[in-house]
């Protein structure tokens, strides 16, 4: 349904399905043009796509035309008649045309590997799949026996891309080792870190992409059976991929013998029930077993005894929407993209107060500037940026002085910082980096398991600590006590959510102290308070 | 699974929660470690998880009531009551914050709105959520199940006041 216009009288137009694009008007956008009159013999075939990920021209749609798929966009609904009008379905010009999509700079300066087909197709067409190189992984991985799968995926340099970075062969290796009869794929689908996105839009912009990946990972491991855990905030997400496994299931592309092999291999969707923590890969295997998502003690690790205690895969989405290209084009050719220990590519999500926000797949050693000046055009508000949060939540605030960092993993933990799920989150010179700080003592005290004592108490006194200082009350003796006290979390904690809480508020502290000590007027104390979330102290009681 | 034990039902309506309970939990048996499923079809059924459910779960799932309430209690989407007619989520994680959200907690204080309450009159149930994935275009709301993306104070009150 997704093959260029042979008679002229159907005009294709692409306006996407994505949730971001949708929570802009896409849906308003894609009707208007469903029931646009029909003239001059036209009628229109609306495919709702992925998004490229130019998020700020969403909705943006693309009609195909002789010269290649054309661009308009940001398109309002009112716009629709107006576009229609001068010529759209003919590609004729407006001020909202962008040309031809393929060749918008932001987008061909672009390395895309695992987002290759977003946006290009119809996620939930299998034809346009099959059609635009998808399966071509899991077949080659099928003609091979599972230990070579797994050297492939090692000798790519393939790292976890959930945010630790461990190889991923090495992990698959582990599993397959293992002799059980019972071994699990687990896909990591909680994305709960502010500023990305990637996973929701791979989900819903290719899921099949996913459904190989796990795939082959199953037959590299000699699993059955596998788990997709995604966020309940995600529901567009989750409603694409449940139809993307019931159409796979269909065609033989999950199930028994899978593409006429030998491999059985089936996929089970579990959704989660808002709590961050499940993102931590043995909180999410407590909450796919039905308990509360506490951490668990490693070792064992989850290779070794994962879901249900038996040998268990727990891989990101990227990580599991990389494989399917490596097995397709080989370990080489994706080792060959990056610097370093980092290989491939990475998928950056710009966000926050940024003009241009949306995903940018590169090879590893950009820098930061590039991102956020050369693809992201500067801030949103158009004033200077002050500082900016790369990965995640938990990660460290970076001053403009650090803007020129390569981004790979190892310079950035040289930097004091981490590469995470490869989220990039602007602010303005506006930001109050007391009040930041503050926020990340918040989350953790919010989002906690409530395991471990520096953890769960640590961020309630992190809060409190920083609150003082603030107000103005004892500084140097109270900045001591945080340093101090973020040493305990570091030190002490079971998982990264303590663990890594005092990044972005020792960050904080290293590059913008003024913010905390320095300044007269404050807004941090009169922040709304955080709601306590259901009866929480009940549970871990 | 335990079979058939007898339930301790303490008021009549436990009947029909009991009902959905059970119904639920027979739709997801055989699957593995089946018990968010199961809240989150009570859930999409009652509205919430009622304290009646606690012991008909624990029953179907052999576990303590204690186990059940521990697991009810962690999550942030169950509920013990339910929500307001409609229910609207604002975004509060780092993204909306570099483009306003707080500006849009602002804006639930002058109407007269708690988060994490629900309006006197049972109308709207204002919450905080951390990322909805829309970082890119925030700040972000949900409502009834509809994201919005680059929302501004005022969109936000046509939200609230459900012109939107």
């Amino acid at each position: 349904m997704t093959s260029e216009n042979t008679t002229r009288n159907t005009a294709t137009v692409y306006v996407p399905r994505d949730a971001a694009a949708r929570s802009v008007g896409a849906d308003e956008v894609a009707q208007q043009l469903e029931l646009a009159p029909i003239e001059g013999g036209f009628g229109v075939d609306v495919v709702r796509n992925g998004s490229r990920g130019l998020l700020w021209l969403e909705p943006l749609v693309e009609v195909v035309t002789p010269e290649g798929r054309i661009g308009y966009g940001p398109v309002t609904p009112e716009d629709v008649p107006g576009l229609l009008a001068a010529g759209m379905l003919d590609g004729a010009d407006h001020p909202l045309r962008l040309g031809p999509v393929d060749q918008l700079p932001w987008l061909a300066r672009q390395n895309r590997v695992t987002f290759a087909r977003v946006g290009v197709t119809d996620p939930l067409s299998p034809e346009d799949y099959e059609a635009h190189g998808g399966l071509q992984g899991l077949r080659a991985a099928l003609e091979m026996e599972p230990a070579d799968v797994v050297t492939e995926v090692t000798d790519s340099g393939l790292r976890g891309r959930g945010g630790a970075g461990f190889p991923a062969g090495i992990k698959w290796k582990t599993v397959l080792d293992c002799a059980d009869e019972l071994k699990f794929i687990c896909c990591n689908a909680d994305e709960g870190d502010s500023g990305t996105f990637a996973d929701r839009m791979v989900m819903e912009g290719d899921p099949f992409l996913l459904i190989e990946g796990m795939t082959i990972a199953a037959h590299a491991v000699g699993a059955r059976e596998g788990y997709l855990y995604i966020r309940s905030e995600y529901p567009d997400a989750i409603a694409t991929m449940n139809t993307a496994i019931d159409i796979a299931r269909g065609r033989g592309w999950l199930g028994a013998g899978i593409l006429g092999s030998s491999l059985d291999f089936d996929l089970h969707i579990r959704v989660g029930a808002g709590a961050y923590i499940c993102g931590e890969e043995t909180s999410m295997l407590e909450s796919l077993e039905g308990k509360r998502g506490m951490v668990r003690a490693k070792p064992p690790i989850p290779a070794i005894e994962g879901l249900f205690g038996r040998p268990t895969v727990v891989n990101n989405v990227l990580t599991l929407t990389t494989v399917p290209v490596v097995l397709a084009d080989g370990a080489k050719a994706y080792q060959d993209l990056g610097v370093g220990r980092s290989r491939g590519t990475q998928v950056f999500q710009l966000a926050g107060n940024i003009k241009r926000g949306g995903i940018v797949e590169t090879a590893f050693g950009i820098t930061l500037r590039e991102l956020i000046e050369d693809y992201g055009g500067g801030t949103l508000s158009g004033r200077p940026a002050r500082a900016v949060q790369v990965g995640g939540p938990l990660g460290a605030y970076l001053p403009e002085a650090r803007f020129d960092l390569p981004m790979d993993y190892e310079a950035l933990a040289e930097a004091g910082a981490m590469l995470g799920h490869g989220g990039v989150v602007v602010f303005d010179d506006t930001v109050d980096m007391a009040a930041q700080a503050r926020f990340a003592m918040e989350f953790c005290a919010e989002e906690s398991c409530g395991k471990c004592t520096p953890c769960r108490v640590g961020s309630v006194r992190g809060v409190e600590v920083i609150d003082r200082i603030v107000a103005g009350e004892q500084q140097d003796e109270n900045l001591a006590l945080l340093e101090d006290l973020c040493e305990l979390m570091t030190d002490g904690s079971l998982c990264a959510m303590g663990g890594l809480t005092p990044m972005p508020v020792r960050s904080a502290l290293a590059h913008f102290a003024d913010d905390f000590v320095g300044r007269g007027d404050r807004r941090l104390l009169e922040i709304h308070p955080v709601q306590r979330g259901n009866t929480r102290t009940e549970g871990q009681a | 699974m335990t079979e058939g034990g007898s339930i301790m039902t303490t008021s009549g309506t436990d009947v029909s929660v009991e009902s959905v309970v059970r119904r639920a939990a027979a739709a997801h048996r055989g699957e593995r470690g089946a018990l968010l499923p199961v809240l989150h079809a009570v859930q999409a059924e009652l509205g919430c998880v009622p304290q009646e459910a606690i012991p008909v779960l624990a029953d179907e799932f052999n576990l303590s009531r204690a186990d059940i309430h521990g697991v009810v209690t962690f999550y942030h989407d169950f509920r013990r009551e339910p929500a307001g007619r409609s229910t609207v989520r604002i975004c509060r994680a780092e993204a909306c914050q570099a483009l306003g959200a707080d500006r849009l907690l602002s804006h639930v204080r002058e109407s007269g709105l708690t988060l994490g309450e629900t309006s006197t009159d049972g109308g709207v149930t204002v919450e905080q959520v951390f990322c909805l994935g829309n970082c890119a275009l925030g700040p972000s709301v949900e409502a009834n199940g509809r994201l919005h993306g680059r929302v501004t104070p005022a969109r936000l009150g046509a939200i609230l006041n459900g012109t939107v």
